[in-house]
């Protein structure tokens, strides 16, 4: 069953010397329980394309359908309500500053108007999770960038939602952090059954959790199937593209030239 | 005048017209001021509800306000004054051309502040779901506390400043007196004993918005 569908969605911004597009005609649907990648190099269109999946950017055209229910179609309240079965992390964690890790986490249930004391109970027992428990009483600021990203996980699984946006959640990372993060994900794909939708420019991340992968290129989809597949065997030059830099990064990393041709 | 007995109860009443001036202007203020400075921030462009039609007019309004020199508004405001208070003069006179003095000001600190406020929070809230309710209160409001509670000192300092010029009106407090016995009767002794309460409650403020400030800071 699949749980969002986008049909050709578009979005264009005007800059002082022209338009640009974004994302053009964009179509896929992901199912229940998919981890979902999109992949690309920096400008292909990957961040607008997310924030348009929960309208945080109302796309110029096309469908956004959330377990069948089209989103461009909402009222304001029904669209607020929406969101609140998607969540979404970010690069940046964007966490509230002057509230505790427990506060934090407990937000999203504050908004669906659960009363503070039950947001808090709740709260406690996604932090412990997320392996956070007890830096409850702590605050954003005194946290590491895996940890800030844990707490921003354990916030987003908060809201109980059927879908998590993830907008470039590992690229502030280092690569061992990012493995944690990604090691939690899939846990939390597993375990909730929850669907995660995945935007990156690192392929490994990709490699590493995602079902499938839609490669992304001037705001076009160029190529998207099986992650394996698509990345044993690129048929697109963008998809070729993003392999070369895999490659030439575990050049760097000492990997001996077969094991990359043969695309380790 | 000597430093006696009528002298401290000279400075000591001063000093109560002072507080009351003060602290209820800038409660005023922050009454009108608050609500001014989240509209100014949420209609910008970059807000998050924009429009331009009442973010431009605000902003005109505010800026019009904010360039009257104070003396000059509080004559100016004499007959709303009186239509308000029932007196143009004395501390409750006073205290109107305060208030609509510290408003416009207030606004602009609040929406200083408010603007401060990482846009990606803000982001990461709309994406819960949060209405504009909560995210003015809890997000925009609760993130830029401390910004918040400097602005405050800052509005206490200044109007404190504008509030010497009530003696125009009568309107008493240690700036009045530091220039009716200072300036009008060359009583400099007066003038600066009146000087140094104000240096003090001045540095008291400040002390007292500062520690505050860091108190509730948790970045």
């Amino acid at each position: 069953m699949e749980v969002i569908k986008v049909e050709h969605l578009a979005k264009s911004f005007d800059t002082a010397e022209q338009k640009v597009h974004a994302v053009r005609d964009i179509s896929f649907s992901v199912e229940k329980g998919e981890i979902f990648g999109v992949i690309g190099l920096s400008g292909a269109g990957k961040s607008t394309l997310v924030r348009c999946l929960n309208l945080l950017e109302r796309p110029d055209a096309g469908a956004v359908y959330v377990d069948g229910k089209n989103l461009m179609e909402l009222n304001k309240n029904e669209l607020m309500l929406a969101r609140r079965e998607i969540s979404m992390i970010f690069q940046n964690y964007n966490l509230l500053m002057q509230r505790s890790v427990l506060d934090n986490v407990g937000f999203p249930l504050e908004i669906a108007g659960v009363s503070k004391s039950e947001a808090r109970k709740q709260a406690l027992h996604y932090l412990e999770t997320v392996g956070l428990k007890e830096k409850a009483n702590a605050f954003p600021a005194q946290l590491s960038g895996g940890q800030k990203q844990r707490v921003a996980i354990a916030r987003a699984l908060a809201a109980k939602p059927k879908i998590i946006l993830c907008d470039e959640a590992t690229s502030a990372l280092d690569p061992e952090t990012t493995d944690t993060i990604l090691n939690l994900l899939s846990r939390i794909n597993k375990e909730y059954g929850i669907t995660i939708i995945l935007i990156t420019h690192e392929m490994r991340v990709v490699e590493e959790i995602c079902n499938r992968v839609a490669v992304l290129d001037g705001g076009k989809i160029a190529e998207m199937g099986n992650t394996k597949e698509v990345f044993d065997n690129p048929k697109t030059l963008a998809a070729k593209r993003l392999l070369i830099n895999r490659q030439s990064e575990k050049a760097l990393m000492g990997l001996d030239d077969e094991e990359v041709s043969n695309g380790i | 005048m000597e430093f006696n007995a009528e002298l401290v109860k000279l400075l000591l009443d001063g000093l109560w017209d002072t507080l009351i001036m003060v602290i209820v202007s800038t409660t005023l203020g922050y009454a009108l001021g608050l609500p001014l400075g989240v509209i100014l921030t949420i209609t910008d462009k970059d807000g998050i509800s924009p429009h331009p039609l009442v973010y431009k007019i605000m902003d005109i309004v505010v800026n019009i306000l904010r360039s009257i020199p104070f003396l000059i508004l509080l004559i100016m405001l004499i007959p709303f004054t009186k239509a308000v208070v029932g007196q143009s003069y004395g501390t409750a006179g006073t205290i109107v051309p305060l208030t609509v003095a510290a408003a416009p000001f207030i606004a602009r600190l609040v929406e200083s502040s408010l603007k401060e406020v990482d846009k990606g929070v803000i982001e990461a809230a709309q994406s819960m779901g949060a209405n504009k309710r909560t995210i003015i209160l809890k997000v925009l409001i609760g993130e830029a506390r401390t910004g918040l509670l400097v602005g405050i000192t800052i509005s206490l300092g200044t109007i404190l400043g504008y509030s010497a010029m009530a003696g125009v009106v009568g309107g008493g407090g240690l700036g009045d007196i530091a220039i009716r016995y200072g300036y009008y009767r060359w009583e400099t002794g007066t003038m600066l004993v009146t000087v140094a309460v104000l240096v003090v409650l001045m540095q008291i403020l400040q002390g007292i918005g500062n520690f505050l400030s860091k108190k509730v800071d948790r970045r």
